[in-house]
């Protein structure tokens, strides 16, 4: 399965996290798994010509074109021309190559959360009229249309996140490899439910703090983040601290937040991104699923209940308070 | 006289083009033109100013933690914050971990490859360097990534995860390192340690940072040949390709940085410019940097700016202009960045021999990112071990609601500078004057081409497939980072 990557209106954070990947050896992994790289703007030898060629190639379908990849969002601007990314040495605008080559591709894959929905590209008023590749924010449309559907049937799988996690790519283009991948396999913002089925809740570390509403006050406290530094860890959709990050890490493990990258509009929360919205003192952004009386009678018992332990450690950038050793056996 | 317009690069950060002026074999002019425009200055104003942590390591994916501590850097000038020791420590080592991957990424991924090419099948030195360093299928892919991986798992510890971390505040770092945690990143830094002085320099980093001169650099060489390691592979290509005359500067004789790595009021190396055709270090000062918009799609005051005053208005029907890029000038003058300029400034005697021999070139950019890792690597086991669990890691202060504030750090590729405004508890401006900004600079209203644009006049041009291959290793040799250059 051949795989062409190209880069617009982001980071090249996504290639640079992939690159991360805690594999022995990356190239391995992907011939390994039927992963031919035709061509990759970080990795490939080939540059200017023969690359265009190759494009043209594609799209002439003179050559097969399995896996279309796109990292950044298609910037539309200024004024529908497209002017704000021309694919150098082409003069032509990288939202035209993107179109012409979707059509011809059997899967096409949005590798980052600018790709998917415009990301932070978008923000603010959004100068380069930047979209995703199927969304414009969290609306169907963007740049080729909710009617779009590759080569395969599918429409285009969304690997949100700002940046990706290693492990989300690689799964990806392995599940599509190995043809085991289907409508049913995307949720509904197209993001692959493997990863896309969890909240960053799941495993936070700083969970019994949540338990007992034991807050962080400023950075650096071990407590949960949600109260008071913006942390959207139970709303959010990823399996961030199910699967660690560069060996052992993961944002609220990072001392800050979870932003909720993998979001369509995570760039423009509509407040300081480390800062809770409250009204009434209770956080307006509470857990997915559960209803706002619960919430607030439970936070009131668990506040009430917090062992003396959680609730200073929670202030602290290092545990203060150890738990107490107790036998567990039934003597 | 003919005209070619090259493009797209790879292998470079970003999308890059490069227009050139062939006559007789060889570059008579060259234009360089960055050719994405994002907007993230635009995006800036009005926001929360500590937003600005969790937009700007958005702008680059390579060089994500070096944008946040130059905004970390101008929050805390605003706002007057110093962080703890614990806290300095733990920021220089985000820092150097991101720049150190970054100099390993573009040695064994982005510049080394382009001499596996079949062009050069045939030369005396390529069996071992094309099975060593070809793209994607070289062992050089296959073991220089993972080593690359388990550094950067130090971010993982320090940092949550790479890029895009928030744990780089204007107070020092949001997360504090436990004693077992310090531990486990003294013995990431010792395996990478072993990995280059294995692999990449067949010596200790200490014996490769005392190389002194240029004569020091060619005996080190010779005393075990290029079996020696990858470093030694690409002297022995170097000096066979005479890489020393290739991409040279030759009106940019002068060499910025901002200084890196501050601890207790001071940068581990030198803040300055180094004029090389003087032999004299001269100050920098944020005031001293002017960006002209004259060749840039963009509006606003012909006369250049100073950062503070600095506009960025998309103009894609300006005539006269080839590039989304400012050009940044120092005291008015053409200046490049990166390792060589960094360690020359800070007065390293084979960084400072190198830069006397024969400027900034092909050679001496790549010698001296190999020298940093040789320099910076013992810093880091140093700074791991000054950390003091249980001491604080992050001081808070508020942010007022009028400031302005300068951050001026060294990325890998260079001197990267945000200029910050705060009005009414709000972004006013925010300005970014990013490394390769300095190095692939388009022309200014004077018509002086920029360090790139200068630095490709007088290269032989044999067509290779379109793209010559000289002019791929004068362009990969800055590390351009495009992604950064316009933001």
């Amino acid at each position: 399965m051949n795989v062409l990557w190209l880069q617009s209106g982001g980071c090249g954070g996504c290639t640079m996290s992939l690159l991360c990947a805690d594999t022995p050896n990356l190239m391995a992994t992907l011939a390994d798994g039927d992963i031919d790289l035709l061509w990759h703007p970080s990795l490939s030898e080939a540059s200017g010509a023969a690359v265009v060629d190759l494009l043209e190639a594609c799209i002439a379908g003179a050559q097969p074109l399995d896996v279309l990849c796109v990292e950044g969002a298609l910037l539309r601007g200024p004024r529908g021309s497209g002017r704000f990314h021309v694919l150098a040495g082409t003069g032509r605008p990288m939202i035209e190559w993107v179109a012409a080559l979707a059509a011809r591709a059997r899967y096409t894959v949005a590798v980052g959360t600018c790709a998917a929905y415009g990301g932070v590209t978008a923000a603010a008023f959004n100068p380069t009229d930047a979209c995703g590749l199927q969304y414009d924010g969290d609306t169907v449309g963007g740049l080729l249309g909710g009617a779009y559907r590759s080569g395969a049937g599918l429409p285009v799988i969304n690997v949100a996140g700002c940046p990706t996690h290693p492990g989300w790519v690689i799964e990806t283009l392995m599940a599509l490899a190995l043809g085991d991948f289907d409508a049913g396999a995307l949720d509904a913002l197209g993001r692959p439910r493997f990863y896309a089925d969890h909240l960053v809740h799941h495993g936070c570390a700083r969970n019994e703090f949540y338990e007992f509403k034991a807050s962080a006050e400023k950075p650096s406290d071990l407590g949960c983040l949600m109260e008071h530094l913006g942390c959207k860890g139970t709303q959010a959709h990823a399996d961030c601290n199910q699967r660690p990050w560069n060996g052992a890490g993961s944002c609220t493990n990072g001392g800050y937040a979870c932003i909720s990258c993998t979001e369509p509009g995570f760039e423009e929360p509509g407040h300081p991104f480390a800062r809770t919205p409250k009204i009434g003192g209770i956080p307006i952004g509470l857990p997915s699923d559960m209803p706002k009386a619960w919430f607030v009678a439970l936070a009131a018992l668990s506040k009430s209940a917090t062992p003396q332990r959680v609730r200073a450690n929670a202030t602290s950038d290092h545990p203060v308070v150890t738990p107490a050793i107790r036998h567990t056996g039934l003597k | 006289m003919s005209r070619s317009i090259l493009g797209p690069f790879n292998r470079v950060e970003g999308d890059l083009e490069v227009s050139l002026d062939v006559e007789d074999g060889r570059v008579r002019a060259a234009w360089v033109n960055s050719p994405l425009y994002r907007g993230f200055e635009q995006i800036l104003q009005g926001k929360a100013p500590e937003d600005a942590l969790a937009l700007v390591p958005r702008i680059c994916g390579i060089c994500s933690v070096s944008q946040s501590a130059a905004a970390a850097a101008a929050l805390a000038d605003a706002s007057g914050v110093v962080a703890p020791p614990n806290g300095a420590r733990a920021c220089n080592l985000m820092l150097a971990a991101e720049n150190l991957a970054d100099h390993f990424t573009h040695f064994y991924l982005f510049f080394m490859p382009d001499f596996a090419r079949e062009a050069y099948a045939g030369a005396p030195w390529f069996g071992p360097v094309e099975a060593r360093f070809k793209a994607i299928h070289g062992s050089a892919a296959a073991e220089a990534l993972p080593a690359r991986a388990r550094f950067l798992q130090l971010m993982g510890t320090l940092a949550g995860k790479w890029p895009h971390t928030l744990s780089m505040a204007p107070g020092g770092s949001t997360r504090a390192i436990l004693p077992a945690e310090r531990v486990r990143l003294l013995a990431l830094l010792r395996e990478f340690r072993g990995w280059l002085e294995r692999h990449l320099f067949g010596d200790a980093l200490e014996a490769v940072g005392a190389l002194d001169s240029v004569d020091a650099l060619w005996a080190w060489l010779d005393a075990r040949g290029p079996e020696r390691g990858d470093m030694a592979r690409f002297l022995e290509l170097a000096r066979a390709l005479d890489l020393a005359a290739l991409g040279r500067s030759p009106d940019a004789g002068r060499y910025l940085s901002h200084g890196a790595y501050p601890l207790d009021g001071a940068p581990l190396f030198a803040r300055g410019v180094w004029d090389a055709a003087a032999g004299r270090l001269d100050a920098m000062d944020a005031d001293d940097v002017r960006e002209d918009i004259s060749h840039a799609w963009l509006g606003g005051s012909a006369e250049a700016q100073p950062p503070f005053a600095g506009e960025t208005q998309p103009d894609a029907d300006k005539p006269g202009a080839y590039t989304w890029c400012k050009a940044p000038r120092w005291r008015g003058q053409v200046v490049q960045t990166g390792a060589l300029a960094r360690q020359a400034v800070d007065g390293h005697p084979l960084a400072r021999a190198l830069v006397a021999d024969g400027g900034g070139n092909v050679l001496s950019r790549v010698v001296a990112r190999l020298l940093e890792l040789a320099r910076v690597v013992p810093q880091m086991e140093r700074w791991v071990r000054e950390i003091v669990p249980g001491e604080p890691f992050f001081a808070a202060a508020p942010m007022p609601d009028a400031a302005r504030g300068v951050g001026l750090v060294e990325a890998a590729r260079g001197a990267l500078g945000h200029w910050l405004v705060v009005r009414n508890g709000r972004i006013h401006n925010y300005q970014i004057v990013a490394p390769t900004t300095w190095n692939f600079s388009p022309r200014d209203a004077a018509g002086t081409p920029g360090a790139l644009e200068q630095a490709l006049v007088g290269t032989a041009v044999e067509d290779t497939a379109g793209m010559p291959l000289a002019v791929q290793h004068v362009v990969r040799s800055f590390d351009p980072c495009m992604v950064c250059t316009v933001h």
